[in-house]
């Protein structure tokens, strides 16, 4: 069976760097930033593991600040 | 046609003229003197005419906020209470005032301090004139001294509150909401349509439409200096008022050697003294405001040089006695008349004060 | 990656009706999440020209910045009022309140009865972080018992404050509401049925059922003290024992 890919585009300046979203990720997908930070100061949301994306978009739906888009592969 | 002559109290009068002014909605909460009002409204089931929503709230709070969101809307929508009830209303007016709201709101005025009496009084004037709720706000202050001007004022009130999209008060006493006069009701005028709505004020929230942006009613800026351009402009546009709608009658003034200075059903009493101060060579002048805010200053500084000395009569302890004296700035005596706590002089009490106060 | 972003691969993103503006929120703040279901459903539903909203004051004070739709913004506790007016004005309009638990339960109490218990065809959306987020983390009527807040430093002691009030049961029990229910945001799998719930709500207003109201229970990570991580899991380790999840009412 064929994995399902997927990607998450996170909105760098407007992510908080809350983690929600990577704790919602059952894949280990997203991480955040550890050394780099926005305008605002916070550790911004990346994908760690772009490989292991499913686009299930838990991410985004957690979000609060909707800076997350994700897209996912139509098989 | 025919003028259509009715008998009714004051109080009835405003429901009818509401109805007739093509009022959208009215929002109220019983309290004595003034409860006809939305007792009338209710009989009279403007819903089924006009359209007209009338509802009683759970509280004059509630009431005064369905104003501001009625009115927010961009409809035409008033509320009606007395004193006690008027103070809880006093949030919501400085919130009216604050996001730049039409609105017609009418206290008749009962006897206080707390629940007081609710015999007639007219010791709101400070609460409604300065202020009342919180902020440098002003309300455009109506005071009726008939029922024909309790049908009128309806109109006049409404159409200033919209023109300078500021809430306008009908300041009248419980003399005036109870007692029955003749009337003549004015004309019905339609209700807007919505559209008409949406292009007579685009600043109302009645759904954001693709080609402008969102409106926001509101009277929150955090950033002081946007508040305070806020403030300068509410403050224009009150000078704006002071400088066009000053209205005041005047009732045997020129020539007069002592001038009484009465609003509201007080005009009336004095107006009475007036006849029998004559009577004993008094020679007296009755200025009567008809707006308290604006207040007819410069009438009053105009008399100050023709006239030996002045009086102020009100149903109350001194209050528009301050706004006299103001206007006078010290050029003749100012005196003040006044019974409380519900209790209304007879024209022969007013006569003796002028005796003991003026001459 | 690149192969896989393209407009016709995008399965979720910010709502249409969110604009950019920076929302104010802490980081993980419960808040955001409703404020993208409540645009979402707004824009689902084909009501972004019809509908108005009624921000409140509290946290949410600014909602009026961040969905591009017309507002009104309340005195503290009186949103239901004014949408009662809005509503009742204009019965074509989508018409709903964005109220906090001291707003809503405390200071607006009668209004959010009397507006339920009248029936008014109206969506007040509750957010309950059992705390005054706004004003810095003081007691609510919904802070739980032994929960610390700034006024009541010591953990809530019912002797003293009373008990963490249950607003939604009451409102349940009030004939002119049609729909109660107390949802959460804090998995992916809550904020779907979450805005279930909100969809149902709105379109109770349209059709003329009677109040419907949502309750979030949700966090506040500043007022807490906690990271959004572990508030989450405060929330449904000690939140839900006290506001269980699902409809208290649905007719």
């Amino acid at each position: 069976m064929a994995k399902i890919k997927g990607a998450v585009v996170v909105d760098e300046e407007r992510c908080k760097g809350c983690n929600l979203c990577v704790v919602a990720c059952p894949c280990g997908v997203l991480a955040l930033q550890p050394k780099e930070v926005n305008d605002k100061g916070y550790h911004y949301a990346y994908m760690k593991n772009p490989d292991d994306c499913i686009g299930c978009a838990s991410c985004g739906y957690v979000c609060p600040d909707g800076c997350i888009s994700v897209y996912k592969e139509k098989q | 046609m025919a003028e259509e002559v009715k008998l009714m109290k004051g109080n009835e009068a405003i429901a009818h003229a509401a109805i007739r002014y093509g009022a959208d909605g009215y929002f109220g909460y019983p309290i004595t003197p003034q409860s006809e009002i939305m007792e009338t409204l209710m009989e009279e089931k403007p819903w089924e005419t006009t359209g007209m929503v009338v509802l009683q709230a759970e509280s004059e709070v509630a009431a005064i906020n369905m104003v501001y969101g009625g009115a927010g809307s961009g409809k035409a929508v008033m509320t009606s209470s007395s004193s006690p009830g008027i103070s809880l209303k006093q949030e919501g007016i400085s919130y009216l005032a604050g996001a730049e709201l039409p609105a017609l709101i009418v206290n008749v005025m009962r006897g206080g301090p707390g629940l007081g009496t609710i015999q007639p009084s007219q010791a709101d004037y400070f609460q409604t004139v300065k202020g009342g709720g919180h902020g440098d706000y002003r309300l455009i202050t109506l005071a009726p001294a008939s029922v024909q001007e309790m049908a009128d004022f309806v109109k006049l009130g409404f159409d200033l509150a919209f023109k300078y999209r500021n809430p306008a008060i009908i300041l009248a006493d419980g003399i005036i909401g109870q007692m029955m006069e003749k009337v003549v009701l004015p004309p019905f005028q339609p209700r807007l349509t919505d559209e008409q709505i949406r292009a007579a004020r685009p600043w109302a929230a009645t759904g954001k439409t693709k080609n402008r942006k969102r409106n926001v009613i509101t009277s929150l800026e955090l950033d002081p200096a946007r508040m305070e351009e806020n403030n300068i402009r509410f403050q224009a546009k009150y000078r704006e008022i002071e400088k066009n709608e000053v209205r005041y009658e005047e009732i045997g003034c020129e020539n007069a050697d002592y001038l009484i200075v009465a609003f509201g059903s007080m005009a009336r009493i004095c107006q009475k003294a007036q006849e029998l101060a004559r009577a004993e060579g008094i020679n007296v002048g009755v200025l009567r405001p008809i707006t308290l805010w604006p207040f007819p200053s410069e009438i009053i500084s105009h008399y100050a040089d023709k006239v030996k000395s002045m009086i102020s009569v009100e149903l109350n302890a001194g209050q528009m006695v301050e706004d006299v004296r103001l206007a006078v700035n010290g050029r003749v005596k100012v005196e003040h008349f006044g019974r409380l706590g519900g209790i209304v002089p007879t024209p022969d009490e007013v006569v003796n004060a002028i005796k003991e106060k003026l001459l | 990656m690149n192969d896989i972003i393209k407009p016709e691969n995008l399965v979720y993103s910010k709502p249409r009706l969110m604009n950019d503006n920076p929302m104010h929120y802490c980081p993980g703040c419960s808040h955001g999440v409703v404020h993208k279901l409540i645009a979402e459903v707004i824009d689902e539903m084909g009501m972004e020209e019809n509908t108005i909203g009624i921000a409140p004051v509290g946290c949410a004070v600014f909602a009026y910045n961040y969905i591009d739709i017309d507002w009104e913004e309340a005195a503290h506790g009186r949103a239901p009022a004014i949408a009662t007016a809005i509503k009742r004005l204009n019965p074509d309009k989508m018409v709903f309140t964005y109220q906090g638990d001291g707003d809503l339960a405390a200071i607006g109490t009668a209004e959010t009865i009397h507006a339920c218990n009248r029936g008014e065809n109206i969506v007040i959306v509750f957010i309950n972080n059992a705390i005054y987020g706004m004003t810095g983390g003081q007691m609510a009527p919904t802070t739980l018992e032994g929960m610390v807040t700034s006024t009541c430093p010591y953990g809530r002691n019912v002797e003293l404050y009373g008990y963490p009030l249950k607003i939604s049961d009451l409102v349940a029990k009030l004939d002119g509401a049609c729909y109660v229910t107390r949802q959460s945001v804090e998995t992916a799998a809550a904020v779907k049925k979450a805005k279930k719930a909100l969809r149902h709500a709105f379109e109770n207003s349209m059709a003329k059922k009677g109040a419907s109201l949502v309750e979030f229970v949700s966090t506040c990570v500043s007022g807490w003290k906690m990271s959004p991580e572990n508030a989450n899991k405060w929330l449904q380790e000690n939140m839900f024992a006290k506001y269980p999840l699902g409809d208290l009412k649905n007719i």
